[in-house]
């Protein structure tokens, strides 16, 4: 479906201190309002609508996305550094596709 | 990135006050709406609608006893009052969010918090849109 997602995040914390989280994937995010440029056809909705964050398995953090969302979706959050370990990160659109990716954090 | 040609929404078809007010209402469930902990940042001005920047923050400690549950953003200018709605969980340790999103004219964005307690707090925050876009 998408492009590969952009994540910013700190390689190392402290131990309980809360730290940004942006992430930001390539996305058209269709609303089904736009027509097509020549042939004046409604482009049908294909939007990302849910994002997925999980600490070491445990969902921490989602969003349920809307029409009213930019292209390229861009969610800022934050997350307490508990543990080392691997951070996951799920877009899944309209048709159920979904796309994951990960970082490492080391918690000090 | 490819903001160019995102066209724009039928000035007909967009969500009204009422339309906010009343998913307001349903996601407060009942509860009264306080104000005062919920604070959201947007632009007075809008150039391009089609990525207005919007951050939340909601003043918690995030505790495993004291935490938002989730936060709404709400529209009464664009097609459809829904925009966003985060769940939060206390492993955030901040409640503090931030995103991009279209606006198709001059509106009333609303920020509503569910808070563990059952608890319903809100802001809310006027922007004029020069050129919309979705």
């Amino acid at each position: 479906m998408a492009k590969e997602p952009k994540i910013r995040i700190p390689e190392q914390v402290t131990k309980g201190e809360a730290f940004q989280v942006k992430a930001m994937i390539p996305h058209p995010m269709d609303s089904g309002r736009r027509k097509e440029k020549v042939t004046g056809t409604v482009i049908p909705r294909l939007i990302i609508n849910k994002f997925i964050c999980e600490y070491n398995g445990r969902q921490v953090f989602s969003a349920d996305l809307h029409t009213s969302m930019s292209a390229n979706p861009y969610i800022a959050f934050f997350l307490r550094g508990t543990e080392s370990g691997e951070i996951t990160f799920t877009w899944i659109d309209d048709n159920g596709e979904s796309i994951t990716t990960s970082r490492n954090i080391s918690v000090q | 990135m490819a903001l160019a040609g995102t066209g724009f929404w039928p000035a007909t078809a967009t969500a009204t006050p009422e339309e906010a007010k009343t998913l307001i209402k349903k996601i407060a469930g009942g509860a009264k709406l306080d104000r005062g902990k919920v604070k959201i940042k947007l632009p007075a001005v809008a150039d391009n609608g089609a990525r207005v920047s919007i951050m939340v923050t909601v003043d918690s400690p995030m505790t495993a006893n004291d935490y938002v549950k989730a936060i709404h953003i709400i529209s009464d200018g664009n097609p459809y009052p829904e925009t966003v709605s985060f769940t939060l969980s206390p492993g955030v340790g901040k409640a503090e969010v931030a995103f991009y999103m279209r606006m198709a004219k001059t509106q009333k964005l609303y920020a509503v918090a569910e808070m563990s307690d059952g608890s319903i707090q809100m802001a809310s925050g006027q922007i004029s849109v020069t050129i919309g876009g979705c």
